[in-house]
């Protein structure tokens, strides 16, 4: 491709110092999105996937900090940015969704006065012009009579049609970027599919690119073109949806597919990953998945792998290492 | 079947009153407000049988959870296990005996632990309250098997929750439910707060108990797929009312409900089989203002005018096991 990516971030890590030493929550993480593409972020908790996201927007608590590689956001570098640089970005080059809509909403304005603000903020619009064009947007968002809706407070939406209001204020300033996370895990199912189908078609007509962060591989399945399988901080396998969940080629992933009770399968035992997810403080030496990996052998115990072609996607495991890779021993 | 199933819910209500407090509706001239969360459920439980309740958040699954262990009194209806109904005066001694025999275990493993105890004696209190051992050894012999059994390590008991990670977290409030030995358990959702990998975990281990202790389940969660995975017949709740009621092969395979229909349509399509699908429309009405009639009407593909008047019972289908609470499924027109 040479178009350039909408959001591109490189060797990307993350470092939290404390009293036992430095601890790096997101280590060499690279990946790219090109407009309109959906990338979905996937791991369990503590894999690091929101924290990439925060790292991305420049919102990462002290003493958390971006420790190497770049952000760059359709060629433009981000990562060093001051926080002044970086505040007309957020908000109007780079939106951004939360789990919980009611925290993401200030209770004690009505969602017009906050939609119109948001616009007026990033462009130049007069209050009149700003009203029109929020109302436009939430009648986009599929808000049922929203003229007389954007006078409403926060808590006289429900939870869906806060979020939907969640994503007006989000696409307002026209952004080429969205952060998701968790977009959908407060909402009810019905709710949660009318939410992804918003989202998706949304982002596809304006050409949008999409980093969706979630634990829930049915919604990636639903949403994303690409996706990231994230375990202890790195990529452990990034590849086309379609692929890596039908095929995937690292363990983990696999693993993470067969936990996954479905709707269409035998009904027999879950196949489940053996032990958790490690600590920070304790990230096994080698590839971080070995002590609960059922394949693993000696290398993966010693040297840890990088992400490596397989089929469409990358893999970081030693499994699919091509076998001229194999270090002279 | 001759004999009474071992668990019996029968026409189950309960109402909240969710009025503002006497002053405030004198002076803001306000009628009182009732929230219905449950009306009129029924449903029966064999032994050594998975029933499941599913459903979307204020549809009143929890709220039944909790009637069945004798957490909240029903309103209205009567819930009997194993003969003794929970809730009358009458079989207040019966109760007590009973109640050993009935556990529960709750959404958030982090809330239902407490973290100044110890493990060992989180685990030992049941087996202390209803006086099942009395002497130090053998409780402590006890807990070390328990935490066995749900595969931790019997050194565990020293420890503080904290130590632990959600899904051990889980697996001791399990080993909790399962120290006084109880026949039925009652778990409400206790898989949401875990993550993907750790839930097939706690699922295989409530799975491999129940054949092992011989256990009765009675299963909430809003996871269709959990549900399906854990229960052997599932009950679909909408607004406090089971809408349908089926052996789960035939709710998955020729749901009825046009409610059931459309939760299993907003299952995301993880196997990417591509199959057809409609798009969820509406949203969940307010359970203090419900819709008069069926309940789900205004969301409803099927609706006609009864609809808006009647409520519809549940009424048995094709098969005896099978029942649906819809006027289009009565009148055949779905």
């Amino acid at each position: 491709m040479t178009e350039t990516p909408a959001l591109s971030v490189r060797n990307l890590r993350v470092e939290f110092p404390t009293r036992r030493g430095t601890l790096a929550a997101v280590d060499d993480v690279s990946f790219d999105i090109a407009p309109g593409e959906v990338l979905g972020i996937v791991g369990e908790s503590g894999a690091g996937k929101s924290l990439t996201g925060t790292a991305i927007i420049g919102l990462l608590e002290p003493p958390g900090r971006v420790a190497g590689g770049e952000i760059r956001l359709n060629g433009q570098r981000i990562d060093n940015l001051s926080r002044e640089a970086m505040r007309p970005i957020r908000g109007k080059r780079i939106g951004m969704v939360f789990q919980d809509p009611l925290t993401s909403l200030n209770p004690l304005y009505r969602v017009g006065e906050q939609i119109i603000e948001t616009i007026r903020t990033h462009l130049p619009m007069t209050e009149r012009e700003a009203r029109a064009r929020a109302i436009e947007l939430l009648i986009e968002v599929g808000i049922q009579g929203a003229e007389r809706r954007i006078d409403s407070y926060p808590h006289e939406f429900s939870g869906g049609m806060r979020q939907r209001v969640v994503l007006a204020l989000a696409l307002c300033a026209e952004p080429e970027l969205i952060i998701a996370d968790e977009p959908t895990t407060a909402l009810d199912v019905s709710i949660q599919a009318q939410i992804i189908q918003l989202l998706k078609r949304l982002c596809r007509e304006r050409g949008t690119a999409v980093m969706l962060i979630t634990h829930d591989m049915g919604v990636i399945a639903e949403t994303a073109n690409r996706v990231a399988v994230m375990y202890a901080g790195r990529i452990a396998e990034i590849g086309p949806v379609r692929e890596v969940i039908q095929s995937a080629h690292h363990p983990y992933t696999r693993g993470l597919m067969g936990a996954i009770p479905s709707i269409e399968g035998t009904g027999d035992r879950l196949t489940q990953i053996p032990g958790s997810m490690p600590r920070l403080t304790a990230i096994p030496k080698g590839c971080a998945f070995n002590p609960r990996c059922p394949h693993a052998f000696d290398r993966c115990r010693v040297e840890r792998p990088d992400l490596m072609p397989v089929d469409h996607s990358l893999a970081a495991c030693w499994l699919v290492a091509p076998v001229s890779a194999e270090p002279p021993r | 079947m001759s004999a009474p199933p071992f668990v019996e819910v029968k026409n189950l209500s309960r109402v909240f009153d969710v009025s503002k407090p006497w002053l405030n509706r004198v002076i803001e001239r306000e009628e009182q407000k009732f929230l219905h969360a449950v009306t009129d459920v029924s449903f029966s439980i064999g032994k050594r049988e998975t029933v499941a309740l599913v459903g979307e958040s204020g549809s009143g699954k929890s709220t039944v959870a909790k009637m069945v262990v004798g957490l909240l009194p029903p309103t209205e209806g009567s819930v009997t296990i194993d003969g003794v109904d929970m809730w009358s005066l009458a079989d207040a001694e019966k109760r007590q005996a009973l109640r050993r025999r009935i556990q529960m275990i709750f959404q958030d493993p982090y809330a239902s632990l407490n973290p100044r105890w110890r493990v060992g004696s989180i685990i030992a209190d049941p087996i202390r309250a209803f006086g099942l051992a009395t002497d130090r050894a053998e409780i402590e012999h006890q807990v070390g098997e328990l935490l066995r059994l749900v595969g931790l390590d019997p050194a565990d008991a020293a420890k503080y929750p904290h130590e632990f990670s959600g899904g051990q977290r889980q697996r001791i409030c399990i080993a909790r439910a399962l120290s006084s030995k109880p026949e039925f358990l009652v778990a409400d959702e206790p898989t949401s707060a875990l993550d993907v990998s750790v839930q097939a975990q706690i699922l295989n281990l409530m799975r491999e108990l129940q054949d092992r202790l011989g256990l009765t389940y009675l299963f909430i969660s809003h996871n269709l797929a959990v549900v399906r995975h854990m229960a052997a017949r599932i009950g679909v709740m909408y607004l406090g009312r089971v809408v349908e009621i089926s052996p789960t092969q035939e709710l998955f395979s020729a749901p009825r409900h046009p409610y059931a229909r459309m939760l299993l349509d907003a299952v995301p399509d993880l196997a990417m089989t591509g199959r057809p699908r409609k798009m969820v429309e509406g949203e969940i009405p307010n359970p203090i203002s419900p819709p008069p009639g069926c309940a789900f009407n205004p969301r409803c593909p099927a609706v006609l005018d009864r609809c808006r008047r009647e409520v519809p019972e549940l009424a048995t289908t094709t098969s005896a096991a099978h029942a649906v609470a819809c006027h289009a499924v009565a009148e055949g027109r779905i």
